[in-house]
């Protein structure tokens, strides 16, 4: 078979479209990022390890990887449960909640930065409280992991809700006239199904967390080595005019979400050929 | 494995039981489910909203309008539909072209464009602002030459333009990319075939086609543009009056202890966020219309 670069097609406009489309992908994307990576590479190995190994740059990326998997499994769970109680059961106000699911993509960092903080500051509605408990929120590491659990919340939930929506009664009407219970036949019927599609939510929720910046600076209180998140880490040396610290951190920072790119591609893939098995499964008309 | 399922349903004739197992769950468990569900969501979706505009008019209406009013706000609120009105006219065209490219023609190397389209959603806000300083910055590649002609874009106007338009990249390529794919290719070919030239076809064929998706995704691009923080934050320099947006401008009331100030801006930018999630609403329930509509005439068809 001969290599041709585009199928034959009757439709005009493939070369503008195209033209136009790597142009600007070149212009505002690829070639910013690659000048980033060259500006790396001024830097020797040592030179770059000292900063990117350094104990207060450590310190950050637990903080912020750690935060961010406990808010990405927070919203695991919730999302799972929130899809399934907004695709399953009818209660009032449930297009309302169902809308305003999307709120933490919606609404501008920033915004929810200083309002989590207000909730959950020592003298606030929720920090009160906690605090009266012993339970420090804001400025600690549990206010980092409250805003990335917030700013995480739709990913769960709407990559779970479709696949919920889609998934024929059948399978779980015949796994109960097997004799399954309830919870048997959620476990090993409906979960299944879902399982791709929740990790792909999953997963993303968890990339998003990672890079998250204008929802933790208000509620982390910023304390270098306890509650300083790796993005504020570089607008820090930046601040302070360390350019070739705050490149080192940000390759970094980009060479980890290009590898999580990768998984959350495939569990992708892997929910939506789970999906076309089980509607396969069950063909449309049965007469 | 099945033969040893305790049955716990004993009593019931068989088809009830398989009727109660099977529909769902029992009250009890429901309403517990649901209340789990609703409490998490007040939690961390109605008490933000709810402290925003509660704090916005903790002094009264007044001093809310007041604060709108400050020559600072004005100006940042001026600044952020600037950039919003640069940045998405400019990634609706790519969208379009993009998706086009995309959701219309097989070529070679198609899913790495679809990736790259997609990444600038996996750079943090920081970073994004963080590689036009060093592109553009005094220390940065371009800085030198760019000093010598007078040209300044980081710590000014054009860089933050630029940092929205890199955050907001892939909204509408995104939301119309699916849409131009399921559509095949039979209505255009028809149009070309009756004698349309191109661009007739794009306008008056394909356009209509998409014009929800079009909508849904310039409204998600709008608000992430104008609610951008971390990379704005980045390029702008906090040149009060001149390069802070509204994001920026909260920043910098609420450290100056400013609450209610900082509350009333952001409730500009909570609004923003509303309105967008009611046009997404909107946008999905008629493309279910839609989409029932022509699952009937389908079905007519058939008839027929």
């Amino acid at each position: 078979m001969a290599f041709t670069f585009k199928k034959r097609s009757n439709l005009p406009g493939f070369g503008l479209a195209l033209g136009y489309t790597v142009l600007y992908l070149s212009l505002i994307v690829l070639i910013p990022l690659a000048a980033t990576f060259l500006k790396a590479s001024a830097l020797s190995w040592d030179q770059f390890w000292h900063i990117v190994a350094s104990p207060r740059a450590v310190a950050s990326y637990r903080l912020t990887f750690g935060a961010s998997l406990i808010g990405a499994l927070i919203n695991l769970v919730f999302g799972v449960l929130v899809a399934w109680v907004l695709v399953r059961y009818s209660f009032p106000g449930k297009r309302l909640f169902d809308s305003l699911v999307d709120l933490p993509f919606a609404l501008p960092t920033a915004v929810a930065g200083i309002a989590l903080t207000t909730i959950y500051a020592p003298n606030g509605w929720l920090g009160r409280p906690l605090a009266s408990v012993g339970i420090k929120s804001a400025y600690s590491p549990l206010g980092v992991a409250i805003a990335l659990t917030f700013i995480g919340l739709p990913f769960v939930v709407r990559s779970v809700q479709p696949v919920l929506e889609d998934m024929d009664k059948e399978l779980e009407e015949a796994a109960a006239s097997l004799g399954a219970s309830r919870w048997q036949t959620f476990s090993r019927v409906v979960l299944p199904t879902i399982l791709p599609a929740a990790l792909a939510g999953f997963a993303m929720a968890f990339a998003r967390a990672i890079g998250e910046y204008g929802s933790v600076v208000f509620i982390s209180g910023n304390m270098p080595m306890r509650t300083e998140i790796t993005p504020l880490l570089i607008m820090t040396k930046l601040d302070q005019f360390d350019y070739a610290g705050a490149t080192a951190i940000a390759v970094v920072m980009l060479v980890f979400s290009l590898i999580l790119l990768l998984p959350i591609n495939l569990l992708q893939k892997w929910s939506s050929s789970r999906e076309e098995k089980t509607s396969a499964l069950v063909p449309e008309e049965i007469h | 494995m099945a033969t040893t399922l305790p049955l716990s349903t004993r009593g019931l004739l068989p088809a009830q039981r398989v009727a109660t197992a099977a529909t769902g769950e029992s009250a009890v468990v429901r309403w517990v489910l649901i209340g789990v569900a609703v409490l998490f969501l007040a939690l961390f979706i109605f008490l933000p909203l709810a402290i925003v505009f509660s704090q916005a008019f903790a002094k009264g209406i007044g001093p809310y309008w007041a604060s709108l009013r400050q020559p600072d706000a004005l100006s940042a609120i001026r600044l952020t539909l600037l950039a919003a009105g640069i940045a998405v006219p400019l990634n609706l065209v790519f969208g379009v072209a993009a998706a086009w490219a995309i959701g219309k023609f097989e070529f070679f190397g198609k899913s790495l464009l679809i990736t790259l389209i997609d990444l600038p959603f996996s750079v943090s806000p920081v970073v994004s602002g963080l590689i036009y300083v060093l592109l553009f910055g005094l220390q940065g590649v371009l800085g030198p030459w760019l000093a010598r002609h007078n040209l300044q874009i980081i710590f000014a106007v054009p860089g933050i333009v630029l940092a929205t338009i890199f955050v907001t990249f892939p909204f509408v390529a995104r939301e119309l990319i699916p849409l131009l794919q399921a559509q095949g290719q039979e209505e255009e070919e028809a149009a070309l075939a009756l004698g349309a030239s191109g661009w007739q076809t794009f306008f008056r064929v394909s356009l209509p086609n998409i014009k929800w998706g079009l909508l849904y995704g310039v409204i998600l691009c709008n608000a992430r543009a104008m609610g951008e923080f971390g990379a704005v934050s980045v390029v702008s320099g906090h040149i009060r009056g001149r390069t802070n947006t509204m994001p920026l401008h909260v920043e910098i009331l609420y450290n100056e202890y400013q609450f209610s100030a900082a509350f009333a801006v952001a409730s500009l930018l909570a609004l923003l966020a509303l309105a967008t999630l009611l046009v997404k609403t909107l946008v999905e329930w008629r493309a279910r219309r839609q989409l029932a509509e022509s699952a009937r005439w389908d079905g007519e068809e058939q008839i027929a």
